[in-house]
This record gives structure tokens, sequence and C-alpha cells, in this order.
């Protein structure tokens, strides 16, 4: 049986989760055997109709008022405690923050390998098989476990979401006990970034700028398309970050994140082998530099040679007149 | 304040990666291997609790024996004391085998701390598994990706990067750190530090030291291979006017890529 870790953040499914739902129930059909959802919270019933649709056979609520805080220590606990009376072959999670922080906790609990940020999986002779990027991207690295249950991260914004169908799930409510002193740390307060509300690693499209911005007042332009793009993120390059001109948050590459959006924007970067490794798996990349000879062209699919200030502004309102249409 | 932080040799960013398909391993010969950029975090971070709150950092790299270059580094940055636990296994990108090397050298070696500090990856492995597995196996709070640290007594505050937003993390000492860039600028080494860090003796730990055999250590992960990126298609240049190459681009956009 495969079961797949289910979060919710600001009460609402997180999109990756069900991504790796979908993937799981994918290998679960090849498998001959089940998928099942887990969340662990506080008041949960709400959400199981969100995943019924994704076929899953049985959704377990592991419930306890503390859990309404996060903290790995205790829901690992919940969630060892259920692998432990269930006996999944395979652990999926979502490589969101979240699911990066708890994944190894459970991993190390369970006495099991852990295959992190998964951008691909199959299934061989009954188990599974993953591959995943090493390098930032620079090579991918495919393995096989050989311990049980074969535990994995997915990585956001790879795995296509399964077409919901109609379909009952059995919904099973455990109230877990947790000793209140095994929780040595917890979240007290979520600062937002403004105008940040969709991370880079999770937007459908990455809008990036990089020394040819020019300065930190012209990543507003990136702002205005980002504006008339649905689901579209800032990003930028380390020279970006490093000249003060934007969040770290934002950078993308191997000392950033590794992103891979439908459409990845660069405008004014040039494409330092450390970029290029955090993007190139992105499925469009656009890139817009005055130098023909910037290696930002060997990755991307369409090019422009030339002045970004000249192109941002007309490929807004074509833009805009696509989209509103 | 007892201050450990564990780091890693890795090759440098700016490495092209060759492949050995005979041996499904990366190629090492010929990469420029330095101090993993997030463990620099973790270092810095470690030497300015010292500085203001006092106590000891120990630096350890779980590795070969050419590791202890940079563990020479984080002495020449300030670090008091370098310790490397000798390791000489191929990379098998399974976190959980290094998380029980560093979580026995802590509880044969060393059992009072009062933070465990790492950078929140390896570049390169990019795991992100060590720092949460040594918290499990040892049974430590942990904050991970942290851009902001406070400790105050027996107790931290430490901010820690998610999607678009930071969670603010109280925690109780001893803790597992893992830093992200913005934590802080790590300091140059000083040439003092460099003189100082050359007489300085790097004790060596065995795995038989720790009483870890090979059988329980052994990579639970099976490599069938590795491969190179997938290459991409060539670039199709939209020669035009900024005007116009604006609106073919929007134009190939919507009706060829089908992504607006």
């Amino acid at each position: 049986m495969i079961l797949v870790f289910i979060e919710v953040r600001e009460g609402k499914v997180k999109r990756s989760s069900l991504e790796a739902l979908s993937e799981g129930k994918r290998r679960a059909d090849e498998m001959n055997t089940e998928v099942n959802a887990v969340f662990v919270g506080h008041n949960m019933e709400i959400f199981a109709s969100e995943v019924s649709p994704y076929g899953v056979s049985k959704i377990y609520l592991l419930e306890n008022s503390l859990f309404s805080r996060y903290s790995a220590q205790s829901y690992a606990q919940a969630l060892v405690s259920l692998a432990d009376e269930i006996k999944p072959g395979v652990v999926l999670f979502s490589a969101s923050s979240l699911g990066k922080d708890l994944a190894p906790r459970v991993a190390a609990r369970l006495g099991a390998a852990l295959a992190s940020d998964c951008t691909k999986t199959a299934s061989k002779d009954g188990k599974l098989e993953v591959a995943r990027p090493i390098f930032a991207g620079k090579a991918f690295v495919t393995f096989t476990f050989k311990s049980s249950p074969q535990v994995a991260t997915l990585r956001p914004n790879v795995f296509p979401l399964l077409e919901p169908a109609s379909k009952q799930a059995e919904v099973i409510k455990k109230e877990i006990v947790i000793p209140e002193d095994i929780i040595k740390s917890k979240v007290v307060e979520i600062i937002k970034e403004e105008g940040a509300e969709l991370d880079v690693t999770e937007a459908e499209c990455v809008i990036s700028g990089g020394r040819g911005m020019k300065g930190p007042e012209n990543f507003n332009l990136l702002k205005e398309l980002s504006n008339i793009i649905p689901h579209s993120a800032i990003g930028a390059s380390r020279s970006a970050v490093d000249a003060g001109w934007i969040d770290h948050q934002h950078q993308v590459g191997q000392t950033g994140k590794t992103v891979s959006p439908n459409l990845y924007l660069a405008f004014g970067i040039s494409g330092a082998i450390q970029h290029l490794a955090g993007m190139s798996s992105s499925k469009y990349i656009v890139a817009v530099n005055k130098d023909p000879e910037a290696p930002i062209f060997k990755v991307a699919d369409y090019g422009i040679v030339g002045d970004l200030f000249q192109v941002i502004p007309h490929l807004k309102e074509e833009l805009k007149k696509i989209i509103s249409e | 304040m007892n201050l450990y932080v564990f780091v890693k040799r890795v090759p440098d960013t700016e490495s092209k990666i060759r492949i050995s398909h005979e041996d499904n391993a990366i190629v090492e010969e010929g990469l420029n291997f330095v101090l993993s950029p997030y463990d620099e975090y973790a270092v810095e971070e470690a030497l300015r609790i010292r500085e203001t709150k006092g106590g000891k950092v120990t630096v350890v790299s779980v590795g070969p024996e050419d590791a202890l270059v940079i563990l020479k580094k984080c002495l020449a940055m300030g670090a008091d004391e370098a310790v490397l636990v000798k390791d000489d296994a191929p990379e098998s990108y399974d976190g959980l085998r290094v998380s029980k090397i560093i979580a026995e050298t802590i509880k044969k070696k060393y059992s009072e701390y009062d933070l465990l500090l790492f950078g929140k990856q390896s570049v390169g492995a990019d795991n992100s598994q060590v720092p949460s597995m040594v918290a499990e196996f040892l049974e430590l709070p942990q904050v991970n990706v942290v851009v902001k640290l406070e400790i105050e007594g027996n107790k931290g505050i430490a901010h820690r990067e998610i999607e678009g937003a930071l969670e603010k993390v109280e925690f109780s000492l001893p803790a597992v750190i893992s830093a992200q860039k913005g934590l802080n600028e790590p300091r140059y080494e000083t040439l003092k530090g460099i003189m100082m860090a050359k007489k300085k003796e790097i004790p060596v730990i065995t795995l038989s030291d720790l009483g870890l055999g090979e059988e329980e250590l052994m990579s639970q992960l099976e490599i069938t291979k590795i491969d190179a990126p997938p290459t991409r298609q060539a670039v199709k240049i939209i020669e035009d006017e900024p005007t116009e190459a604006a609106k073919k681009l929007a134009e190939l956009l919507h009706s060829e890529a089908k992504v607006i």
C-alpha cells in the first residue's frame, strides 16, 4: 500500500500534496495495490472530500489539538504510529518546506532511507524506482530502495494531477496521544513577505531578472508582468540577489532554489552554470538578453537578442491581450 | 555554550559534473573541492554566538582525509577545535548513513552540547536530510532553513524560510539548526587565523572507534544509474525590432508552447 502525507496550509490542501497523491495513485495501480492519504491536524474531516476524488481507498485523520501548530517531532510521532500499524510499502510526501522538514525525521524513526526531491517515479518488479536531481540538476541519479518502507519526497510542480473522479473513500479518524513535553519546538508566528504569496518552487511561471535589470527599482517591471500572468512568481539570479536588489528567497540556482515551472522567463540573465542548473528543467524557457553569446540561450526555447527594457512593456501588452481573451 | 558545526567537502558550484557510467558515480578527478556554501553560514553563526555568549566552537566533518582542508579553513575562520570522522565510503546520497555516524559521534564523544549546526543541505547531494535525521536520533528539536537566530538562556527563536513566508519558531536547547543563505555574511580567514590553523592538530576518529560496523551503515539506496540532464532543443531566436519581437514571442507562447 502507498501512503501519501497530505499537507494543509492556511486552511487549504496543498496542491503539491495532491500531485504526490496523483503520482502515488499511478504507481499503486501498476503495483496492484491501493493508495491511502493521511492528514495530521485538528478537525480535519472537512478536507477528506478534497482528496477522495484522486482514487484514494482510505483517508486517515490523525488528530490532536496540539497538531494545529506544526512540530516535526509530534507530526513524526503520529505518522510513525500509523505506519507501524498499517505497514505501508511506500510513503510519499511533497518536497515542500514542511515535507522536507518532516520526511527525514519520519524516515529516520522508521530506520528507512529517504529519496529527496524526486522528479520521476516508476514501478520496477513491484518496487518503487525514483530519480532525482543532484548538483541542482547537473545530473540525475536513479535509485531503488533496500530498506522498507520506501520513503520519498516529490518535487512540487513536476507530477501532473489526476483527473478527479467521483469516488467515496473510507475515512478513519484516530485520536493520537502526544505527551506535550516531547514538543520542544513550535511555530509561534508566520511572517508573510508582501506580494510573494507564491514561492518560485510552486509557481507555474517564473519571471526572473539578473544583472541586466540594472537596479532594484526595475524589478517592478517584472512584478507588473507577474500581475498579468496567473500563478507566476518573481525569480532572480545570484548576482541580482548579491547586489541587494531582491531578497534571496527569490534566488534560482545552485545556492538558491531549483525550479521546474511550465514557463521560465529570463530577463538580463547571462546564465552562469549555477543558474542554469537551477532552472534548465523548466518546460519552456525564454531568454531576453543583449548579448547573443550569453549561455542562457543554450537552454532557451525562445530568445530575443535585445534590450529587455524595450521588450518587456510590449510583451506585457501582448500577453494582456491574449490572457484577457 | 558548546557549539558543534557539521561540515562537508563538496565540489564548488562552478564545477562541470562528469559522470562515470561504469561506476555509477560522479568523476571526482579535476573537481575543486570546497567547504559547502551553506555550511559556511553555519560556521559563521556559531562563531558569532560564541563571541556574544562565550563558549567553544567545534567543527566536525565526516569524510575522507581530504576533508582536512575544509576543517583547516574553519579553524582559520576562528573555530576552536576541528575533528575528522574518517569515512572513505563513496557518495551514496543516503543521508541515513551520515546521520547515524554523526549521532554516534555526539553520543560517544561529546555528551555536552547546546547547539548542533548544519548547512540546510550539502551542495551536490542536495538532500536536506541529515540535520532532521540527527535531530531524530538524538531526540532534539530542529529548525531547518534558518535565516535568523537568537539564543537566550536555554531557549532560542529562529526564523525559518518556507514558501513565500517566514515561520518564527520557538525552541528549547539543545537543538539542531540548519543554516540558509541570508543568516549572516561569513567572514574571511585572517592571516593570523591561517597561521594558527596550520599549527592546530586535527584529531581523527574512525568508525570503529564509534563502534560502528559497515553492516549497519550500508547504504539503503541502490543507485541504478546516473544520467546527464536531458538535452534541450535548439533555441528559436526571434529576430525583429523589440515591438514585433515581443508580439511574436507572446504568440509563440500562446499558440506553439501553449503555456499562456
